[in-house]
C-alpha cells in the first residue's frame, strides 16, 4: 500500500524553512510561527496513523493521547499563563522539555536494540546537557540559583568532558549496558557545570546555545529512525540557533569562547570594580516630577530593573502624562536591553507603547544631544560610557546608548550596586547625573502622582 | 574504515539532508532584527520539539506489558508535546504584540 507519511513529512520540512524564514521578518512573524505549527501537527498527525514498521503499526495508543493530552494542556496553560517579563525563562524551561525529550528517547531505544547508532549516545549526551542546562538557566532567571564558580572550574568542565568522549566511545565499543547510566549522569552533571559560572547578562546567549544542541540532539534521532522531518527539523534550528548566538554575541560585541569562559558574568569581577566609586547627587521625587514636567524633549533608557519591577505600565502612563503637558516623550532601546535581546520591544509593545515612540540605539544616540532629560529605568552597563572609553574594561567596546550627551540624567537604580556586569558605572557619578533610587515601579507611580499635582 | 565507508553509502541520502539544512538555517535567519531575537529563539525552540515523533515512535512500539518502557516513553511523549505546544503558544503571544503595536 502506498503510504502518505512521506508526503507528511515533506510538508512538515518545508513549513519549518518556511516559517523560520518568515519569522525573521516582523510583518509576517505570526504566519510563520503558525505556518510551522501546522507542518508539525502534520508531521505528528501522519506519525500517529500512518507509521509503520514492517508493516506493522504503531500501538498503545491510549499511553499516547494522555501523554499527548497532558502535555499539550500543561503546554497551553503555562504559556498563556506566562508574563511576559517571564518569558526567557519559560523559554528556556520548553527548551529543557526538549532535550529531556530526546534523552529519554535514546535511552529507551538503547534498551531495545542494543548499541545501533552512535545518534543514540550523541542523542543521550546532547539532550542530557540541553536539560540540566537549561533547568539551571531556568532557575537562575526566575532567581533561585545563583551564580556559582570555583577555582578550577573549567578545568573541571573540558575533564569531564574529555571523561565523556572517552566514555562514549568506549560504549561504542565494548557495549558495556550499566555505562549508559553513568554517560546520563556525567552528561547531566556537565550540564548543570557547563551553565552554572554563567552570568546574567550573558544568559540570552547561553539559552539560545542550548536551544541549538536541543535541536541537534532531535537531529540525533532523526538518524536512529531515518525520519527525514526529524533530521530537518533538528538541523534547521541546530544551525539557525548557532547562528543567532553569535548575532547576540556580536551585540554585546564579545566573542562567544569569552561568554563561555564568563570573563564577565560572575567569575571574573575582579578586574573592573577598581574604578571605584565617586560622589553621586540624589535627586528628590517632586525634583524629578518638575524636571521632566518642564523638560522639552525626554528620552526614556528602559533596562532590566524595569523588566523585573514589572513597571513596564506604569512607564506608559507616564509618558501618556508627559506628553499630555506637551512633552515630547521618546524610548531608546539597547539591542539587549531587558533580559534578552528584542525583550524590551516585547515588554514595552505589552503596555501598548506606540511603536513609533521606539528608538534603536543608533537613531537614539544622534537625539541624545537635543535631549533635555534622560530617564533611565533600571539599565546599567547598556549606558556605562566605559564601553567607549576605558579599554581595560570588560565591556569596552560595546556598543552603547550615548546617554551622558544630554542636558541631564536621571538615573533609577535600587542601589548603588553595580549591575549584571559586576562593573562600576562612572556615569553614575558625573555632575550631570542624579541618582533616583528605588524600586522602578513604584518611583514611576510616585513620579506620576507628583506630576500630576504639579497641574 | 571500510565500515564507516559503508555507513557513509548507506546514509548518503541523511547525509547530504544535514549539510543543505545547516546551511539553509543559516541563511534563513541571515539578517535578522536583533528586535526579533526572542520570538525567534522561541520559535525555533518550538520546531526542534519535533523530537516528539521519536518520542511516539518509541512508545507506539513498545510492548504493552513492559511498564518500565511505556513509562519512559509516556514521559518522552509528554515532555516533546510541552515543548510544542507551549513553544509555539508562547511565540505566539509575543508575536501577536508586535502586530498590535504596528497597527497602533
Amino acid at each position: 500500500m502506498v503510504s502518505l507519511l512521506p508526503l507528511c513529512y515533506i510538508l512538515g520540512s518545508v513549513t519549518f524553512i518556511v516559517g523560520l524564514k518568515m519569522m525573521s521578518h516582523p510583518s509576517t512573524a505570526r504566519r510563520g510561527n503558525l505556518v510551522a505549527a501546522s507542518g508539525m501537527a502534520v508531521a505528528i498527525a501522519g506519525t500517529l496513523f500512518l507509521y509503520r514498521d514492517g508493516g506493522k503499526g504503531l500501538h498503545n495508543f491510549g499511553w499516547i493521547a494522555s501523554g499527548l493530552l497532558a502535555g499539550g494542556v500543561l503546554g497551553v496553560v503555562a504559556a498563556r499563563k506566562v508574563r511576559m517579563t517571564a518569558m526567557p525563562e519559560m523559554v528556556s524551561l520548553f527548551n529543557g522539555m526538549g532535550g529531556a525529550c530526546a534523552a529519554l528517547i535514546s535511552l529507551s531505544e538503547f534498551r531495545h536494540e542494543g548499541m545501533a547508532a552512535p545518534f543514540t549516545l550523541a542523542g543521550l549526551v546532547i539532550g542530557s546537557v540541553s536539560f540540566a542546562g537549561s533547568m539551571v538557566a531556568w532557575g537562575k532567571l526566575n532567581g533561585s540559583v545563583r551564580d556559582f564558580a570555583f577555582r578550577g572550574q573549567h578545568f573541571v568542565n573540558i575533564l569531564l568532558f574529555l571523561v565523556l568522549l572517552g566514555a562514549s566511545i568506549y560504549m561504542g565499543i565494548a557495549q558495556v549496558p550499566l555505562l549508559i547510566y553513568g554517560i546520563t549522569a556525567g552528561a547531566l552533571v556537565y550540564g548543570v557545570l557547563f551553565v552554572l559560572p554563567i552570568g546574567g547578562a550573558d544568559m540570552p546567549v547561553v539559552i539560545s546555545l542550548l536551544n541549538s544542541f536541543t535541536g541537534v540532539a532531535a537531529a540525533c534521532g532523526g538518524f536512529l529512525y531515518h525520519n527525514p522531518v526529524m533530521l530537518t527539523g533538528g538541523i534547521l534550528v541546530g544551525s539557525a540557533g548557532t547562528i543567532l548566538t553569535i548575532l547576540m554575541c556580536k551585540a554585546m560585541n564579545r566573542s562567544l569562547l569569552n561568554v563561555l569562559i564568563g570573563s564577565f558574568g560572575g567569575s571574573g569581577s575582579g578586574s573592573g570594580g577598581a574604578g571605584g566609586a565617586g560622589t553621586y547627587r540624589e535627586i528628590s521625587l517632586s525634583d524629578a516630577a518638575v524636571v521632566l514636567t518642564y523638560a522639552r524633549e525626554v528620552m526614556v533608557v528602559p533596562g532590566y530593573g524595569l523588566a523585573v519591577a514589572q513597571a513596564q505600565h506604569a512607564c506608559h502612563e507616564l509618558e501618556r502624562l508627559l506628553s499630555a503637558k506637551g512633552v515630547n516623550v521618546q524610548y531608546a532601546i539597547h539591542p539587549v536591553a531587558g533580559r534578552m535581546p528584542g525583550h524590551m520591544n516585547v515588554l514595552l509593545a505589552e503596555a501598548d507603547v506606540s511603536y513609533d515612540r521606539l528608538l534603536e540605539m543608533e537613531a537614539a544616540n544622534d537625539l541624545f544631544s537635543h535631549t533635555d532629560v534622560v530617564l533611565v529605568l533600571g539599565a546599567n552597563d547598556v549606558v556605562n560610557p566605559a564601553a567607549k572609553v576605558d579599554p581595560s574594561s570588560p565591556i569596552y567596546g560595546m556598543p552603547i546608548l550615548e546617554v551622558e550627551k544630554a542636558k541631564l540624567v536621571i538615573v533609577n537604580k535600587r542601589s548603588m550596586k553595580p549591575g549584571y556586569a559586576g562593573i562600576e558605572n562612572q556615569l553614575f557619578f558625573q555632575p550631570k547625573t542624579s541618582m533616583l533610587f528605588g524600586d522602578a515601579k513604584g518611583v514611576l507611580q510616585q513620579l506620576i502622582a507628583e506630576i500630576k499635582t504639579i497641574g | 574504515m571500510e565500515s564507516l565507508l559503508t555507513w557513509i553509502g548507506d546514509n548518503q541520502q541523511m547525509i547530504y539532508i544535514v549539510l543543505l539544512s545547516i546551511f539553509l538555517g543559516v541563511e534563513v535567519i541571515g539578517r535578522v532584527p536583533s528586535v526579533l531575537h526572542t520570538p525567534l529563539m522561541s520559535g525555533a525552540n518550538a520546531i526542534h520539539g519535533v523530537v516528539i515523533i521519536g518520542a511516539i515512535i518509541v512508545m507506539g512500539e513498545a510492548d504493552p506489558d513492559n511498564y518500565s518502557a511505556l513509562l519512559l516513553g509516556f514521559f518522552a511523549v509528554l515532555l516533546g508535546t510541552l515543548n510544542v505546544v507551549g513553544g509555539f503558544v508562547v511565540t505566539d503571544r509575543m508575536l501577536e504584540m508586535f502586530k498590535h503595536k504596528k497597527k497602533g
